[in-house]
């Protein structure tokens, strides 16, 4: 749109994450331990975003690009004895070169052969975490000692086994996820991805490179998602095939839906959601997964452009 | 004329469909500069002669060479780097986008392909107002692609060709569907176009490939039929026989 509105883009986000940042004292401790699991979460969400909502294509198979960032990180720092930030720079690198291998192959496909490709490669990154039981003890998982997680700054060590710390590591990383992801919707990359989206044959008769497009925004997703399952092996200190399953495949495309596909703020807004709604549910009746269906496909039959796609359809054009 | 090197030429260029050759053998040169209409009843397989010059389809035989260089085996997002854009026969706008949208990403890639690093915004927002004012669309700049009217979404279509400012501009049945005013506008426009590029058109509005056209190539069954002047194409019976109803 010609209406720029960059100023009032920038005060929303920056306000979001200041609200966020007061409520690392505001929140009471059992809240802001939930919390932080749900920024790391919702970066997962981010990077499934740039895929499914801008670039228009489904992955059922996210869940490898998360495990990557988890086992790259928690197998280097338990194994290897690698500090915390070179684990998680091993996550970021085992996500990006997962992501282009599987963009190359994958991006051969489209629609539901896309989907099932995605979900095949995830399986063998799933039974490859299983089968490596010696290295990852499979479901059963590994469980990284505090000190591997110290983050060593000059001048000051950083302990995400503190509460507040951990609170406002995940917050960094979700703040710089959500910079990342705001850049690049406004930048011509982000507009391209957009377009390819709506009208593929005509991008590549604008002279767009579709596949490289394509597999440059898989490449971005994927990094994201591995940032994610990085900063979790770190926060949380735990790394297990769990995590690898089609069940964290299949959330992010959930948490997406219910927040607003193509939005920046929808996925933060869906994985809050959706970890409440399961909470408040799971609180009443032993079922609850069934209400919580429930309460998907009505919000996908009356909102099907999720929360904050539907704000931004009705009164909030703007939002990007 | 046909002395020059030409901007484009094929050579043996073929495509079947299963057993169907749609376009049969084609050997065809156009200089820089001129106005070529390519005319022929409905199938003669004009789209799929285009559509293998500017890469959207891969020929079965024969060769493609722009501006000296053959490209027959380039992707089409190079050739339309390279200077080719195409206009489509079916109307292929951006629906969900506004039309000022849908021009900027076609400025938006001569920008960047011009070197500039990332396109300012103040020189995307001059390439795209000036694109929708020669098409007359200025003052629809904001409105969503898919609910302008079908002709406009035709003129739309023309904007996002020449915001490329193509070296070879193919245009596929631009006029289906504008009314009589739109039309004479379109015809000063290409007329704009013509002087700093070379345009191809296929046309069935013969008032349109007469106004316009240096020459007309007609094709039939997927060859061409026959080559010329304006006044020599109608002079000629084997096309009246084939195309222009006796
Ligand atoms: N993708 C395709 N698959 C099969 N047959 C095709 C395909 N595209 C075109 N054809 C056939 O090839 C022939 C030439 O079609 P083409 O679209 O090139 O004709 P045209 O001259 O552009 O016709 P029109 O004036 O109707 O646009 C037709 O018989 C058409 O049915
Ligand atoms: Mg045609």
């Amino acid at each position: 749109m010609r209406t720029d509105g960059l100023a009032r883009i920038v005060a929303l986000h920056l306000g979001l994450v200041l609200l966020l940042l007061a409520l690392n004292w505001l929140l009471p401790e059992y809240h802001r331990g939930v919390f932080s699991r749900i920024l790391v979460l919702a970066v997962f969400a981010m990077g499934y975003n740039v895929m499914f909502g801008y670039t228009g294509l489904l992955s059922l198979g996210h869940a490898m690009f998360f495990a990557a960032g988890l086992y790259g990180a928690g197998l280097t720092v338990y194994h290897l004895g690698w500090p915390a930030p070179a684990g998680f720079a091993a996550g970021l690198a085992a996500g990006l070169a997962l992501a282009l291998a599987v963009g190359v192959l994958a991006l051969r496909t489209t629609g539901v052969a896309f989907m099932i490709v995605t979900l095949m490669f995830a399986q063998v990154i799933y039974l490859l975490t299983l089968y490596f039981t010696t290295y990852t003890r499979g479901e059963e998982g590994l469980v990284l000692a505090p000190e591997d997680r110290f983050i060593a700054l000059p001048g000051a060590v950083l302990d995400p086994t503190d509460p507040s710390t951990r609170y406002l590591l995940a917050l960094a990383l979700f703040a710089a996820a959500l910079a990342a992801t705001v850049a690049i919707v406004r930048a011509p990359f982000g507009r391209t991805l957009v377009a390819i989206r709506e009208n593929e044959e005509r991008m590549r008769m604008l002279g767009y490179d579709v596949f490289a497009n394509k597999l440059a925004a898989v490449a971005v997703s994927g990094v994201l998602c591995a940032a994610a399952g990085a900063a979790y092996a770190l926060l949380f200190g735990y790394v297990g095939a769990g995590f690898a399953s089609i069940q964290y495949s299949i959330l992010p495309l959930l948490w997406v839906l219910l927040g607003g596909a193509a939005t920046t703020l929808g996925p933060i807004v869906g994985t809050l959601a959706m970890f409440y709604v399961v909470d408040v549910t799971s609180g009443y009746t032993s079922a609850y997964l069934l209400v919580v269906g429930l309460a998907l496909i009505l919000l996908i039959l009356y909102f099907p452009r999720g929360l904050v796609g539907t704000l931004r359809e009705r009164w909030l054009p703007w939002l990007p | 004329m046909a002395a020059v090197t030409p901007l484009l030429s094929t050579r043996g260029l073929s495509r079947s469909f299963g057993g169907l050759r749609a376009v049969d053998e084609v050997d065809f040169d156009l200089p820089a500069g001129e106005i070529r209409a390519i005319i022929g009843p409905n199938g003669a397989g004009k789209t799929t002669f285009v559509g293998l010059i500017c890469g959207r389809l891969a020929p079965s035989a024969g060769r493609v060479v722009f501006d000296g260089r053959d490209i027959t085996g380039m992707p089409a997002h190079r050739r339309v780097r390279a200077g080719i854009a195409y206009t489509f026969q079916i109307t292929s706008v951006f629906a969900r986008l506004s039309a000022f949208d849908n021009v900027a990403l076609s400025v938006q890639r001569r920008l960047l392909d011009a070197g500039a690093g990332r396109p300012g915004r103040a020189r995307l927002e001059a390439g795209v107002d000036r694109a929708l004012a020669r098409v007359g669309l200025a003052g629809h700049a904001a409105t969503l692609a898919g609910n302008l009217s079908y002709g406009h979404q035709r003129l739309l279509e023309v904007a996002m060709g020449l915001a490329l400012e193509p070296r070879l501009l193919i245009l596929d049945e631009p006029t289906q569907g504008l009314s009589d005013g739109e039309i004479a506008a379109f015809i000063a426009l290409v007329r704009e176009i013509a002087e700093d590029a070379t345009v191809l058109l296929i046309e069935h509005n013969m008032h349109v490939v007469m106004e316009l056209a240096g020459r007309i190539t007609v094709m039939e069954s997927g060859r061409i039929l026959a080559e010329g002047e304006p006044a020599a194409i109608r002079a000629d019976p084997a096309v009246q026989q084939a195309y222009l109803g006796g």
